[in-house]
């Protein structure tokens, strides 16, 4: 597996030719778009969203042109270089793009995922007053993203990193002027950071032990590095990829994160941000090849999270907070798929592409149901709703089908290779993290219904609950995309399906859901492709296997379950007491309680231990100098005495003893 | 132009070769080799006449005209003669033309060129004449009718910028000089409008005739020492060539005494131009004094000439004998930094401030020189072109804030200037960050390089003693932005008025030249390194 990852890695990637050197055409269309929408001010209010939608698209449209002519080469790795950005001594830092089999993917995705989110948002946010800003910060993300996965050094990658983590908090903050909104940026911001600063030292590292930080560079040169430095940059990364893809440890900002507006909430999930993590570690597989130690973290970390996502969505009643469990649970698929090595790079790459059109279908669908329902996200005042949305309902239910896994729709042709990997590993680890990805699958199938059945069927209970009087809890302010004024109290609902700006980008994010997975998987379409960058799954199985039967078993249990909880018995309206797991998979599983004593804590006991120490002794020793020298100035000053008479002389004083030290050097 | 040079050259050639050695000739002149200094004079002499012979409202606007044109055409000219292959052909460090007494090389074009832009955002200042700043009529004591009718009239000393001409036109020929009385010409040439401009500011007229009348009493006594040294170092020599004392240095070591003296006596003369301690005491006084324009030239243009003639002198006459001089001016060097840094902590008044500061920066640029290399005479050579910027766009804003009785010099007057006028706060507060050196600005540049090129050639400790004092000058420059935007504002503070644009000007290519050498200044380093590859011509 070792030999195999580096003769990988060393795929001759030669300069970009033809079309492949306009890839810088890629960033410049959505910065473009950004700088004119947040430096031109409320003078592109009017065509703001215009300029907003058609940038991403002119990306996403030369994205599939390069796409096509990669295809038609025999070598499909191609740099090219923009210009040497830190040119000193041994410090040599290009910016240069890699255009390859692996960024490709992640271009078409993150431009045509996101091109579609960004045109449900016209509808969404049709209404909001800074709408300008809002399409500016998103094509501020989409620029960072792409920069992130087309940079061809670890530096580059990293601008790239901290510019999805600044878009990310601008728009996670986008409601200003709500407390939470703010708060959840702010967390996910210093959240982040943690992980950042795991990059950040790896990046260090690398350049203390190779000398540079090109992918080519490092590559090469881990290949003689120690098993030490292996691992300590594989853990590195890892943690990097903790934070950006929101896992263990590192998970709890995404769940706050939900604050922003939901097409946001539908960028980060699907197309961007989170799948940064993945997309870190999949890139530096040479260096996890050389490192068993580090790869087994991976993999611990991606089955954990994928059994403590799958939780805390069961018991979460907000839709969106319910999603963003699960997309923690399905990143750790990923992450998980990540730990394997070759056996499965290719699959985790393959889940995130599927699962960013079900999940953009999904939290797309869940907006869509807000904006009809005044922006109530508590799905126990929803029920019913499939009369009333119905192109909502039928993407909804598409997305639906495909994340549980049900043959023959995208998530059971992506999801089921990383389990039979599991299976296929030597030891009893990967047996251990097959046992808990089939437990996963289960649990998503059950709370994905669990969402169906509160949503789109049963007792109307909005009906009800506007009959009760009580006010509803909104997550989002109404001016963003609500109707609100037009339909009467806030006490009623009139829920009602979205425009076709709005579902037109869900019905072809449903057609993706459908086929995404059996388009990828079968005839090892993607392997093959991808297999240059990462490598080939050393032998690959049916779909009809033990495992794979196991699998779908489970999921329909999962169904069946959760119809057995929600679907055959009416949903109470407010949430019963609930066992300890229910209470604490409401809770985050403690995740924030963790954060809180274990970091936030003994982090204020040192700030302030610091400060004491800073106050007593350093700033003594600071302010005695400080005071030395403005005493010395103040009695330089008086040589100044404004008498030429005087200036005179020290001059003629300087001349004496420039010509004795001249005179005195000879002697 | 080339095209006209070349044959004018070749006739030049021609004169010399044909005369008999020994008999006395005219030196050639190679006018195209010489044409910005020609063209600076020249608008000199044109606006003399202008003065005399057009009427009095045509003025202004003629002089501002023909001074922006001239420096204008003076600066194509530098360029073109610095990519004329003609003059550095086959990687010839250049000419020396009139005979040896003029180089044309690398170095001198740059600080030339530099001179020549800088000069340029001057003379926008001083055209500048809202609020003018001098005298209409110098003659006139404050306050009298001859003044007040003057003042109604629009009227203002329009020789002025004759006098800013051809104080340019001595700068420019400065640190072309290569031999020492063409120096000390270019020195008077330079130094004496100079005094003039000093005392001509409207408001405060007594600070500023006495600002003119000390650094005209405190630049004779400099001279003097200056020519005294010439003297020596002919008695040593029996030359005024910088080459010829340079061979005569390497060949001849007995009578050291007449060279050392000398080279203490003429390093004194370019060392109190750029007001090293310890004789920078004129340049406080001087820089409050002075009408706020002509500081700035003052401080952006004087400083690059002396500088210039200071590395030409050291680098090409006593370049042989740097393990001679290196301990002088290193004490020199040190004391510039620190005593400059350490006194501006307990400055008041913010054109004092800024006269320390250049103290300080004059130092730092001393540690390029003291590297005696080509990586220091570059590194100086781009401190002096960020310095010059940074000054001159630094002195603009000052212009720009006023009290009704001037400009508002007092740094408690600036106290909460970030709160009622946050962009001309903001960018006075990034041109002190220049000067503090802080990365991002092309001060942070410019010290690295000086630093680097200082500790390349094992003058460490002189660097140490550099970062420490940019520490402290650090304070004071943030003690400032510290009162602009953290204190609150004075009552009936200081009106801060709207840029035209001659000012707008000034502020904008300071501020973006500053940005710009910060953040991208790879184009500029790899010029004066270019410059610098081949030093001086002999």
């Amino acid at each position: 597996m070792t030999g195999s990852a580096q003769a990988l890695a060393a795929q001759a990637t030669l300069s970009a030719t033809g079309a492949l050197k306009l890839s810088w055409l890629l960033l410049a269309f959505p910065l473009f778009g950004a700088a004119v929408l947040l430096l031109g001010g409320r003078r592109t209010d009017r065509w703001g969203h215009l300029l907003g939608v058609a940038m991403p698209v002119a990306a996403f449209v030369y994205g599939v042109i390069a796409f096509f002519t990669l295809l038609g080469e025999s070598d499909r790795s191609r740099d090219l270089h923009l210009y040497s950005w830190i040119p000193v001594a041994r410090f040599q830092v290009s910016v240069g793009l890699l255009t390859d089999q692996l960024s490709i993917c992640f271009v078409l995705l993150i431009t045509g995922v996101g091109s579609l989110i960004i045109i449900y948002s016209v509808g969404y946010l049709w209404h909001d007053a800074d709408r300008r800003r809002f399409f500016g910060y998103m094509n501020l993300f989409v620029a960072a993203m792409l920069l992130l996965v087309l940079a061809d050094n670890y530096l580059v990658l990293y601008v790239g990193w901290e510019g999805v983590g600044l878009a990310s908090y601008l728009l996670i903050g986008f409601w200003q002027f709500k407390n939470s909104a703010a708060v959840a940026a702010k967390k996910a911001f210093v959240v982040n950071r943690v992980g950042d600063a795991g990059l950040s030292l790896a990046i260090m590292l690398m350049f203390a032990e190779f000398g540079t930080m090109s992918f080519t560079g490092v590559f090469r040169g881990v290949g003689s590095a120690g098993s030490g430095v292996t691992l300590a940059l594989g853990l590195l990364l890892l943690l990097g990829a903790c934070g950006k893809s929101a896992q263990v440890p590192l998970q709890s900002w995404l769940l706050d994160a939900m604050e922003g507006p939901t097409p946001v909430s539908a960028l980060i999930h699907a197309a961007t941000m989170v799948t940064a993590g993945v997309y870190l570690l999949v890139r530096s597989n040479p260096i996890l090849a050389l490192a068993p130690g580090a790869r087994l973290a991976v993999a611990v970390v991606g089955t954990i999270t994928l059994l403590v996502g799958g939780i805390i969505a069961s018991a979460k009643d907000d839709i969106k907070k319910s999603l963003a469990g699960s997309t923690m649970s399905q990143i750790g698929y990923m992450t998980l798929g990540a730990g394997l090595g070759p056996a499965g790079y290719v699959f985790a790459i393959a889940l995130l592409l599927s699962h960013g059109f079900y999940k953009a279908g999904l939290f797309l669908g869940a907006g869509s149901v807000m904006h009809g329902m005044n922006d109530e996200v508590n799905m126990r005042r929803y029920g019913g709703l499939s009369n009333v949305l119905p192109v909502t309902y039928v993407t909804f239910g598409l997305a639906y089908l495909a994340i549980s896994g049900i043959p023959p729709f995208s998530g059971f042709f992506a999801k089921d290779p990383i389990i039979e990997a599991d299976f296929g590993q030597h030891g009893a680890a990967g047996k251990v993290a097959g046992v808990c990805a089939l437990i996963g699958a289960g649990i998503t199938a059950f709370y994905m219904t669990r969402m169906m059945f509160m949503t789109w069927y049963g007792r109307r209970r909005w009906e009800e609950h506007a009959a009760s009087g009580e006010p509803h809890e909104t997550a989002e302010p109404l001016a963003g995309g609500s109707v609100q004024g037009a339909h009467g109290s806030a006490e009623e609902y009139h829920p009602h399906e979205s425009p076709p700006v709005m579902t037109g980008p869900m019905v072809v994010l449903a057609i993706g859901s459908v086929g995404a997975g059996a388009f990828l998987i079968i005839n090892h379409r993607l392997q093959k492709f991808l297999a240059p960058v990462v490598g080939a799954p050393p032998n690959t199985h049916g779909f009809f296997t033990a495992p794979g039967i196991a699998a779908t078993a489970l999921a329909v249990a999962g169904i069946a379950l959760g119809w057995w909880i929600y679907g055959r018995v009416p949903v109470p309206a407010t949430a019963p007491a609930g066992g300890p797991l229910t209470v604490a998979a409401r809770k985050d599983l403690y995740g924030d309680a963790l954060n809180e004593s274990l970091l936030m804590r003994p982090g204020q006991w040192l700030t302030r231990l610091s400060v004491y120490f800073d106050n007593r002794d350093i700033d003594g020793l600071v302010n005695t100098i400080a005071a030395a020298v403005g005493g010395t100035s103040g009695r330089l000053r008086r040589m100044q005495t404004g008498f030429v008479r005087s200036y005179a002389l020290s001059m003629l004083a300087g001349a004496a003893v420039l010509v004795a030290l001249l005179l005195a050097v000879r002697l | 132009m080339t095209g006209t040079a070349a044959p004018a050259a070749l006739a030049a050639h021609a004169t010399l070769a044909a005369s008999a050695p020994g008999a006395i000739s005219a030196p050639p002149i190679e006018y195209s080799q010489l044409g910005p200094m020609l063209v600076v004079f020249g608008a000199a002499i044109v606006g003399v006449l202008v003065e005399a012979f057009a009427p009095r409202p045509a003025r202004r606007g003629t002089q501002l005209a023909l001074s922006l044109g001239g420096l204008a055409a003076a600066f194509v000219w530098t360029v073109v003669i610095a990519a004329s292959r003609q003059v550095f052909a086959n990687g010839s460090p250049g000419h020396t033309a009139i005979g040896g007494a003029v180089g044309v090389d690398r170095p001198t074009l740059f600080i030339q060129g530099t001179i020549v832009v800088l000069a340029f955002i001057s003379v926008l200042l001083i055209g500048d004449t809202r609020f003018s700043p001098f005298v209409a009529q110098a003659a006139a004591p404050p306050g009298a009718t001859a003044e007040q009718e003057g003042l109604a009239a629009g009227a203002m000393h329009t020789e002025i910028f004759p006098l800013t001409l051809f104080a340019v036109g001595g700068m420019m020929l400065f640190p072309a000089a290569n031999d020492l009385l063409t120096m000390f010409v270019a020195l008077e040439v330079l130094s004496l409008p100079l005094y003039l401009l000093c005392g001509l500011a409207r408001r405060r007229r007594l600070l500023s005739h006495e600002a003119a009348m000390k650094y005209f009493l405190l630049g004779a006594f400099s001279s003097a020492f200056f020519l005294f040294g010439i003297a020596m170092l002919y008695g040593f020599s029996g030359s005024v060539s910088l080459a010829a004392i340079a061979s005569t240095a390497a060949s001849n070591t007995s009578n050291s005494t007449l060279l050392f003296a000398g080279i203490a006596l003429t390093g004194l003369g370019l060392l109190f131009k750029i007001g090293a301690v310890p004789f920078h005491s004129w340049k406080p006084d001087v820089y409050q004094g002075a009408p706020t324009p002509v500081t700035a030239l003052m401080a952006s243009c004087t400083v690059v000439s002396a500088f210039g003639a200071l590395l030409r002198v050291f680098y090409v006459a006593f370049g042989n004998l740097t393990w001679d001089w290196r301990p002088a001016l290193w004490v020199i060097a040190v004391l510039t930094m620190v005593v400059g840094a350490v006194i501006a902590i307990t400055q008041t008044d913010v054109k004092r401030l800024l006269a320390y500061s250049s103290i300080a920066h004059a130092g730092f640029v001393l540690t390029g020189v003291l590297a005696v290399s080509t990586a220091g005479l570059s590194s100086a050579l781009f401190y002096l072109v960020a310095y010059g910027f940074t000054t001159v766009g630094a002195f603009a804003v000052i212009t720009l804030v006023r009290d009704p009785g001037g400009e508002a010099d007092h740094l408690s007057r600036w106290a909460g200037l970030g709160r009622r006028s946050p962009v001309v706060a903001g960018i006075f507060a990034f041109f002190l960050l220049a000067f503090a050196g802080i990365p991002l600005t092309s001060g942070f540049t410019g010290k690295f390089a000086v630093f680097q090129a200082a500790i390349a050639s094992g003058e460490t400790a002189l660097v140490i003693v550099g970062v420490l004092s940019s520490a402290i000058a650090a304070f004071f420059y943030v003690r400032v932005i510290v009162l602009m935007f953290f204190s609150d504002p004075v009552p009936d503070g200081p009106e801060v008025v709207l840029p035209n644009v001659f000012s707008g000007t000034a502020v904008g290519v300071g501020a973006a030249v500053t940005l710009l050498l910060g953040i991208a200044p790879q184009p500029v380093l790899s010029l004066a390194s270019h410059a610098a590859n081949q030093l001086f011509v002999g």
